[in-house]
């Protein structure tokens, strides 16, 4: 039984998120690899291999690679797979674009998001926006798999020395090109990796409010997230969602400023350790689940707050 | 150009599911069910692009039981042309949706297919990349817009961790759909009755020569861990107190 577990990265650094798969790798058993696919990403597969428990690093340097195009990965996976019982990816935006094109593939059933591993064929994953948990059982020769990173500690980044291992490319399918991106620019921590979160929700009236969070989050070094109300209202950019169709966020503390509650958000959320919730209406849904709600306007509570923290 | 949308039928998102108590799954029995919130947004897309003068069929396709014509016709209202219903008791999973929507694209050869980014009851995230695989298409997933170009390509705008992507890809692409793609239209009176005449195909996964049998074998089904209830303070100063000296996350 081997694992290969595919790195997630923008060709310069490795991606903590891929540090949860690796502790779900590691529950599932077998010998561990890691594969990097990207275009002139050897100093990421020099990270990976410094990642403990980790048996070889597989470097697939490729222009085909460089922007992540799901149609040329998946090709290269499906190459692999042979060598392979199980194949892991974190469930990131990249992960859930190339991992169901491979499984198709491999004519394989994926198994999306685990939450937990019971056994090398037998997983837990929730299903309903989190509602229910399911357990599930795949017979399929290779088991394709999401990782929701939230629910596995994060793999040491170091204390490895696995040998780094180069591979040809399989080409280019020429299916898709990539034109360009525009990257969300933030000084601030990540905001699936932040140990504090502080959001903002249709309560915040407007963008130029989001400030107020900006200052409490300064205090706190905290990452500043949102509702899709929030970015839906072009608050927000849309990579501040948090919620079952968006990021799934799981800090030490959860700060949540006008937003009401809604089960798509609460998935997105509610595994974080203390949460917090700031709202005028005291029959919100979001006091079910906070540790501490405060019954008060946003505009005179979040001000105050940031000056507490101060003193 | 052809348009084919898949539009699943789902627990409403604003019902509050419970576990089975014998954990075998969620209970749906009279559970109110409506189109997938992705699929609206779909559907509203491909009608768009009839609009535009861009397609000229927009076929809205649903697979499960009987009651998926409901949600059929729900996308004819909407404005879709006909409706095809793949008829199955059987638990469809991603990959058998999948294989069951390649056979009916090889049948009417659209030049895109609009799916869902992802379905709320599963939460799986997978059948259009799936179908882009079985048909070797491209794909673009989680679309926030979509522009189709002179040449019969599209440039398509994806919502991604970081921020946002453009690519292009060529026809015939699947493409799903991201929540800011568009604002899906309430059908009118005058629409929903209109769509009653519209025609609905049904086939069986026996017709099309699929075998939809699902894959993943559930073993249980069961609540998620509860929290604990917590308590409203009564100023920031309590706040701030607790979550320095009982918490102690500050
Ligand atoms: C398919 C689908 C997917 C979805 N995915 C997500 C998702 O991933 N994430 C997500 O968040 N939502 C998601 N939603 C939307 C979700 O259902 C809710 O609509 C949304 O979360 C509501 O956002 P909100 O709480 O900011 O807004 P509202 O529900 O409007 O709540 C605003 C809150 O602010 C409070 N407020 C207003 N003014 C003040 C003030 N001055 N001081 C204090 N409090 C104030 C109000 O009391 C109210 O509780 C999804 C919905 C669908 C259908
Ligand atoms: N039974 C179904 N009928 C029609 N469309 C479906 C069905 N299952 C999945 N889909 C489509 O696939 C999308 C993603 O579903 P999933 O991969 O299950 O999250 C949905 O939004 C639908 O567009």
């Amino acid at each position: 039984m081997s694992v290969l577990v595919i790195a997630e990265h923008d060709n310069a650094k490795l991606n903590p998120a891929t540090l949860h798969a690796v502790t779900a790798a590691q529950k599932i058993g077998g010998e561990l690899h890691i594969l990097v696919a990207g275009s002139n990403a050897a100093a990421v597969a020099d990270e990976a291999a410094k990642v403990g428990g980790v048996a070889k690093v597989l470097l697939a340097d490729d222009a085909a690679y460089a922007n992540r195009l799901p149609e040329n990965l998946a090709k290269l996976l499906v190459d692999l797979a042979g060598n392979y019982s199980h194949l892991v990816a974190t469930a990131t935006a990249t992960g859930k674009n190339v991992m169901p094109r491979t499984a198709a593939l491999l004519d394989v059933q994926q198994i999306s998001d685990i939450s937990g591993v019971e056994s090398a064929d037998t997983f837990v994953r929730p299903i309903y926006a989190g509602n229910a948990m399911a357990t599930v059982q795949s017979g399929d020769k290779v088991k394709v798999i999401t990782v929701r990173a939230t629910a596995f500690d994060a793999a040491p980044a170091s204390g490895g020395s696995a040998a780094v291992e180069k591979l040809a490319g399989a080409g280019d399918t020429g299916l898709s090109t990539f034109v360009g991106q525009e990257l969300a620019k933030s000084e601030r921590p990540e905001l699936t990796s932040a140990r504090v979160v502080v959001s903002g929700g249709r309560g915040m009236q407007n963008g130029d409010n989001f400030k107020l969070l900006d200052s409490l989050a300064d205090k706190l070094n905290a990452a500043v997230g949102a509702s899709r109300a929030a970015v839906d209202a072009g608050f927000v950019p849309n990579t501040y969602q948090v919620g079952q169709t968006g990021k799934i966020v799981a800090p030490e503390l959860y700060i949540a400023v006008g937003i009401s509650g809604a089960i798509q958000h609460l998935a997105g959320m509610k595994d974080s350790k203390v949460i917090v919730a700031i709202n005028k209406d005291e029959d919100a849904p979001i006091f079910q689940v906070a540790d501490y709600g405060l019954v008060a306007d946003l505009f005179q509570a979040v001000p105050e707050l940031t000056n507490e923290l101060s003193k | 150009m052809k348009v084919l949308v898949a539009v699943k039928r789902v627990v409403d998102y604003n019902v509050k599911v419970r576990v089975k108590a014998d954990g075998t799954g969620v209970e749906t029995a009279n559970v109110k069910m409506s189109m997938n919130p992705f699929d609206e947004i779909g559907v509203e897309e491909a009608v768009r692009l009839k609009e535009a003068g861009k397609a000229t069929e927009v076929i809205a396709v649903s697979l499960g039981p009987t009651q998926c014509q409901e949600t059929i016709r729900t996308a004819l209202a909407m404005g879709a042309d006909r409706g095809i219903h793949v008829q199955t008791d059987v638990e469809l999973q991603p990959l058998a949706v999948a294989k069951l929507l390649k056979a009916v694209v090889d049948k009417e050869q659209p030049q895109i297919c609009i799916l869902g980014k992802q379905a709320i009851d599963d939460d799986a995230n997978q059948t259009g990349q799936m179908l882009a695989a079985l048909a070797g298409w491209p794909q673009a997933t989680f679309a926030s817009k979509l522009v189709i170009n002179d040449d019969g390509s599209a440039n398509v705008t994806r919502e991604v961790d970081g921020g946002l992507e453009t690519v292009t890809v060529k026809m015939p692409f699947v493409l799903t759909t991201d929540l800011r793609l568009n604002e899906p239209r309430y059908a009118s009176l005058p629409n929903i009755m209109k769509a009653k005449k519209k025609p609905i195909d049904t086939l069986t996964p026996e017709q099309l020569g699929v075998d939809a049998a699902p894959r993943l074998k559930t073993l249980k089904v069961a609540e998620p861990a509860k929290r604990q209830a917590g308590i409203k303070v009564k100023s920031v100063a309590e706040l701030v107190d607790k979550l320095r000296n009982e918490a102690k996350v500050i």
